[in-house]
């Protein structure tokens, strides 16, 4: 052999080791919740489900003994779903504002949103806990909703931004020759070519309410009000030993949507991310 | 499978420059065409300023009067609070587990990054020398630790170093022989939780910075590294010389984004406290503000923390800041 064929099958060799490495939590989650909750406690270990069974899942979604998993999940999905369109149409209009019209503070609008997508979420909890407790918005979608706009608000607008400008105005002007409105022309011919901005943007922003824990953990802790990464974590401050094979089997029901959205986004995630700094 | 085969590609353009995946930008010409439009940009800035305003701004306003006020639980539920001004900023500055929790997340946060980047740059490097078949399936594998919620990873490595089933305990012992890693507890020692931690967090970080560092490695051309090749540069001094300075703009933002990131960590910490951690002993920044003020119900003094913290994070956000507002020419 060559030393540059032993160099290509070394190279191939450490990347399935890598590969190994960054997927084996990922398979041992599916795997724990594949299999009884007693077996997992066995002392051998069990690599494949050999004893498939659903029954965590089952448990999971409706032991009454347990903070339901549907409610929990119906409020992640509320709270994403209402963040997501908000944040969408608020960051648009911003990102228009910005973008094809010229007005004095326009740059310190910008510069702003970059100082607000930095300021450390975990040193604002003690008063935005307040601050909506003072509205009496704890534990209410409406409450949670607006603090997850407002944390996705300015990454939003900062990408939007960038897509509303790499279309040229050249084909605006074009319209309003042929008599479309200046409103009619944006409308007609930008917005169309906005599509793959918005989506992308949009799941950005799906993915961050989804995952986020801290804010939901202080806001909305009262059991019926939960999202699911506070309602896993029920599982694990439980008194007793924990259910390891249930709470595999929550992970995995939390994680799905975030894995299959992530590698519909994958091709602009770098790029988005370098520009927006939003998986903390 | 189709979305991952296009990764290269796709990543490269947007992030070789650190610039958006987006055409040409509109050329002066264009610009100077750009309506000044009277009122209506204000009022497309509304909804986003008014959201802003009340969930930052207030806030904002509110954690800096707290953090100069006595205020308690007994404040809370209606008591008038009194001013102390500078007295908890002095307090929290002089005690030590204050200093314990600080040194604690600057070493934590230091040896987070250090590690993710030296790794994420070998695999960025390593991925330019792989043929396509295993490129592709090395991103596949990153791409699944990069899309766990930080939250079910941490539960997920939490039950692999379990003490009594844990699959790193099982392996040790009966692979290898260890004995003495039988109901081995990993979260107890301090040091042994931070490392347990940081594995949690390098494991998910890498494939962000491999991924942007492969997709700037692709930028650099290949007839300059040929001729450098020629010229008789070895491998290391093409990389010193060439692929470092072409990397080095992506490398910076990278760098600072993960101190950013590993300083404001909290899931990971806060999650593995619950699954077996000593909180005192393990809180970093992030853990210990929410453990004094809402755990503790000290706000006047959680208020002064989190007013020290935002303001080291914001010192180390600023060359960030500076960095995208000349990159995009506002």
């Amino acid at each position: 052999m060559t030393r540059a064929r032993l160099a290509t099958v070394a190279y191939s060799a450490v990347s399935v080791v890598l590969f190994a490495f960054f997927v084996f939590p990922v398979y041992w989650m599916v795997n724990t919740s594949l299999q009884p909750n007693n077996e997992i406690r066995g002392s051998d270990l069990h690599f494949w489900p050999d004893n498939l069974t659903l029954r965590n899942y089952e448990t999971v979604l409706f032991d009454p003994g347990r903070t339901p998993f549907l409610p929990a999940a119906g409020n992640s999905l509320t709270v994403t779903i209402l963040t997501v369109v908000i944040a969408l149409v608020f960051a648009f209009l911003a990102s228009v504002a910005v973008t094809r019209f010229r007005f004095a503070s326009r740059r310190a609008f910008i510069i702003t949103i970059l100082v607000v997508q930095m300021i450390p979420g975990e040193a604002m909890i003690v008063s935005i806990f307040r601050v909506i407790d003072g509205w009496h918005l704890l534990n209410t979608i409406v409450g949670l909703t607006l603090v997850y706009v407002a944390t996705v608000l300015p990454f939003t607008i900062w990408t939007l931004r960038g897509f509303v400008n790499g279309v040229p105005v050249e084909l605006e002007e074009a319209a309003m020759i042929d008599g479309c409105s200046r409103a009619g022309a944006f409308w007609r011919v930008t917005f169309p070519l906005l599509a793959p901005g918005l989506v992308a943007t949009g799941v950005f922003g799906f993915i961050q309410a989804w995952n986020e824990f801290i804010m939901a953990l202080v806001l909305n802790a009262r059991p019926e009000m939960m999202t699911l990464p506070v309602w896993l974590r029920t599982f694990l401050v439980a008194n007793g030993t924990t259910n390891w094979a249930g709470l595999m089997a929550g992970s995995t029901l939390m994680a799905v949507p975030v894995i299959v959205f992530f590698l519909v986004v994958q091709g602009r995630m770098t790029s988005g991310l370098v520009s927006g700094a939003v998986k903390g | 499978m189709t979305t991952v085969d296009t990764a290269g590609p796709d990543l490269a353009p947007g992030a070789g420059e650190g610039r958006r995946p987006t055409p040409p930008r509109p050329t002066r010409a264009s610009r100077s065409r750009s309506r000044r439009g009277g009122l209506t940009p204000y009022a497309l800035l509304t909804p986003a300023l008014i959201v802003l305003a009340l969930i930052v701004g207030w806030p904002l306003v509110q954690l800096v009067v707290t953090s100069f006020q006595e205020f308690g639980r007994a404040q809370v539920f209606g008591a008038p609070p009194a001013w102390v001004w500078f007295e908890n900023y002095a307090d929290v500055l002089t005690d030590p587990v204050f200093h314990g929790v600080l040194l604690r997340s600057l070493a934590f946060a230091a040896a987070c990054v250090v590690t993710t980047m030296l790794f994420g740059t070998l695999v960025a490097l390593m991925m330019t020398r792989l043929t396509k078949f295993f490129r592709i399936l090395l991103s596949i594998g990153m791409l699944l630790a990069w899309a766990m919620p930080a939250l079910t990873a941490t539960v997920v490595w939490g039950w692999m170093f379990d003490t009594a089933y844990g699959v790193v305990n099982h392996v040790l012992v009966n692979w290898f022989g260890l004995a003495e890693y039988f109901q081995h507890s990993w979260l107890i020692d301090p040091l042994s939780f931070f490392v347990v931690a940081g594995l949690i967090i390098v494991w998910g970080a890498v494939p962000f910075v491999a991924f942007t560092l492969y997709a700037g490695l692709t930028q650099v051309p290949d007839e300059v590294l040929e001729a450098a090749q020629l010229d008789g540069a070895g491998g290391v001094a093409r990389f010193r010389l060439i692929v470092f300075p072409y990397l080095k703009p992506i490398f910076l933002i990278v760098t600072i984004l993960q101190i950013i990131w590993d300083l404001r960590v909290f899931t990971q910490i806060f999650a593995l406290q619950d699954i077996g951690g000593i909180r005192a002993l393990t809180s970093t920044l992030g853990v210990y503000i929410y453990q004094t003020s809402i755990a503790g119900g000290d706000f006047g003094h959680g208020g002064a923390t989190a007013v020290i913290t935002a303001i080291l994070l914001m010192s180390i956000s600023v060359f960030y800041i500076r960095h995208l507002a000349k990159e995009e020419e506002l």
